[in-house]
């Protein structure tokens, strides 16, 4: 973080009384004030969600049960392995295909293709989720059951295709791939950032000592840019963990864990599960619906920590330095 | 600095607010808005009625947030709206003079049916035109226990339908809903020996089945599947088949008529007022269709203010009225109150003081 430049105009104008340095002054606290405005609005969001979700976590379970929806710690823990188990099936998916289409753009495509490619890219991503609900449940669903039922008769053995497949194709699996096209964006225009950030020299190095593309890429734009796209699929992680709409909209959602992702019976996620029960929501369940929510956010926040630290150990092996 | 100048803010907002509430109350000055909430039920049915009351008083507002029933009955108790739409009554605890917010210390509320909607059973199976179904075989579907179209019971019950080898996906609702509540009584009421679990605003976990978000969500999934079944709203079962329920024998469909019946061969709730009309749904009755929602309008017997039991009672009086009736069976699809039974309503919204 400590950049030299940034320390030597610091220190040359630390003597004298220039006139700039108001600016630099009014500057500088305008930006520690938006840094700190965003620990006081995570603070706040933090707050809200214990003192409202503190009466269903600190409520006697056999109140929990006749006012709610049962006892806290059984009844959330579907929704939270729904909520990773998704995000998880929809980055296995988005990933590879985000990386080919970022390395097609920076890499492989000729300038006059690449540049509306990215632009459709980020398209998509401007795309509100309530559109890719309806177009998940409305088009995709009843267009993959046949191939659901396919995978099911033929493929059945593999514990993750059996069970009873699902008459409307409303499966995780239908949920993931909607996940997948909405995280895809992020993924793709973060990672080709980094990819065009590759340093040239290194590049022309390796196709110089006789490295074929492919190489070129694995050996000088892969290895730096790695903390780059573990950043980019981080933040789809985000979006995947808290997507509501979307997976209200398209996952016949339950409280079952369950690795099929062919059936009816799918474990929900927290996101969706408070959007489907919070309108008809009222006392002790509003305040457990509010504690799932603080569930969501220690899992979102676990995640980014874990991301957080896999970058900061990767850093010293990328090329970046 | 900062949150001084919010607190002062604030604290104008609510003062405007305040004296804004008093203006109001003020038993001078004839109120002109009436707030109710509740019921997503009801929301069709409302706003035709809000459009049409409307019209007919100029000079007056109403407002209904189709916020649930649930959150309909804690406005109701904190005052917050001055009626509430709810699919089911208050219960027997729930009731009591005093325990509402709104009304005088003295006042209880009542519970006045006002919107009845027979609850299709919908099914999408290809090449199978009509389809009936006995309370029994139903819950048995819905329950999980028979996975298959080609089951015996179903295939004795239509001997003509070409029943194909083909799983069954039962599909409910995902959120909480009084759709769900009626479903699940039905089943309860007639299968007994089947269905283990009581009704429930939630569907029952223990039952599995496919879910979908809200009445077009269901609706939606079933259509768009094979070999689907579920329940919705009658008025919203398009482009689905619509299966005939045989109670004792007897194929009963959907309705407006036959689900109407049902409130007639019912018992109100004993031990209530002469003019609170929450009904004990007896489904059982011969001739009527059994699976039907009735949702309420909770009103108190005595307002705190008189000028909004004015406002309540000609509303309300609308609602009950054969032209309110009829209006929002044209819009949403619900069955008409039974002449009888408008009359009943009507002399209970006369006595709303």
């Amino acid at each position: 973080m400590t950049n030299p430049s940034a320390g030597l105009i610091g220190g040359a104008s630390a003597g004298k009384a220039d006139p700039k340095r108001v600016g630099d002054k009014v500057f500088g606290a305008l930006a520690g004030a938006s840094g700190i405005m965003i620990l006081v609005i995570l603070a706040a969001v933090a707050t809200f969600l214990l003192v409202q979700g503190a009466p269903a976590l600190f409520a006697d379970p056999a109140k929990l049960i006749s006012q709610g929806y049962g006892e806290f710690a059984s009844w959330v823990l579907p929704y939270a392995f729904g909520t990773v188990w998704a995000a998880t099936l929809a980055l296995a998916m988005a990933v590879p295909v985000a990386i080919g289409i970022a390395l097609f753009i920076s890499h492989y495509a000729p300038r006059r293709l690449a540049q509306p490619l990215g632009y459709v890219i980020d398209l998509l991503a401007a795309v509100p989720s309530v559109v890719f609900g309806l177009w998940g449940a409305e088009l995709l669903a009843p267009a993959v059951k046949g191939l659901y039922s396919w995978l099911n008769a033929n493929l059945g053995f593999i514990p993750l295709f059996s069970g009873q497949v699902s008459g409307t194709g409303r499966t995780i699996l239908t949920a993931a791939v909607v996940l997948a096209v909405m995280v895809l964006p992020i993924i793709t225009s973060l990672s080709r950032e980094v990819f065009l950030q590759a340093p040239r020299l290194h590049e022309e190095a390796a196709l110089a000592l006789g490295a074929t593309r492919w190489e070129m890429i694995r050996m000088a734009v892969l290895p730096f840019a790695r903390p780059g796209i573990i950043a980019a699929v981080m933040l789809g992680l985000g979006r995947a963990l808290g997507e509501t709409m979307a997976v209200t909209m398209v996952l016949s959602g339950g409280r079952s864990i369950s690795f099929e992702v062919l059936t009816s019976q799918n474990p929900n996620t927290i996101a969706a599960t408070i959007a489907l029960n919070f309108p008809e929501a009222f006392g002790l369940k509003t305040n457990q619906l509010i504690a799932a929510g603080l569930v969501l956010f220690l899992i979102t926040l676990v995640v980014n920590m874990i991301a957080r630290w896999i970058v900061s150990r990767r850093a010293e092996y990328s090329g970046a330095n | 600095m900062k949150t001084k100048l919010i607190s002062a803010a604030a604290l104008v907002t609510a003062s405007t607010l305040a004296f804004a509430g008093c203006a109001a109350n003020e038993g001078g000055a004839s109120t002109t808005t009436l707030t109710g909430k509740g019921a997503s039920s009801q929301k069709a049915a409302q706003e035709k009625w809000v459009a049409a009351f409307q019209t007919a008083n100029t000079g007056v507002t109403v407002n209904y947030a189709p916020d649930g029933s649930g959150a309909g009955r804690s406005a109701f108790i904190a005052g917050a709206a001055q009626f509430a739409g709810s699919d089911r009554a208050f219960k027997d605890e729930e009731m009591g003079a005093g325990k509402f917010a709104g009304c005088a210390a003295t006042s209880n509320a009542l519970n006045l049916p006002i919107y009845v909607s027979p609850i299709a059973v919908i099914y999408k199976l290809d090449g199978v035109d009509s389809l009936a179904l006995d309370e029994a075989t139903l819950a048995s579907i819905f329950t999980g226990k028979i996975k298959n179209w080609n089951d015996a019971a179903i295939a004795k019950l239509n001997p003509k339908a070409k029943l194909p080898d083909l799983a069954i996906t039962a599909v409910h609702r995902a959120d909480d809903s009084g759709t769900t509540n009626n479903f699940t009584d039905t089943m309860a009421q007639l299968a007994p020996s089947v269905w283990t679990e009581s009704a429930s605003d939630t569907w029952p976990a223990a039952f599995g089945g496919e879910a979908a978000n809200g009445t077009s969500g269901v609706v939606g999934a079933v259509a768009n599947g094979t070999g689907t079944i579920g329940y919705a709203d009658a008025s919203a079962a398009k482009n689905v088949g619509i299966a005939d329920l045989l109670v004792n024998g007897k194929p009963l469909k959907p309705t407006a008529e036959a689900a109407a019946a049902i409130l007639d061969a019912s018992k109100t709730v004993p031990g209530r007022s002469a003019n609170d009309l929450a009904y004990k749904l007896d489904r059982t009755t011969g001739g009527a269709y059994p699976a039907v929602l009735v949702s309420y309008a909770i009103v108190c017997e005595t307002y705190k203010d008189a000028s909004v039991a004015k406002l309540v009672k000609s509303y309300v009086g609308y609602i009950a009225s054969a032209d309110g009736q009829q209006a929002a069976a044209a819009s949403a699809g619900s069955a008409p109150l039974s002449a009888t039974l408008q009359a009943k309503v009507k002399t209970a919204v006369d006595s709303i003081k």
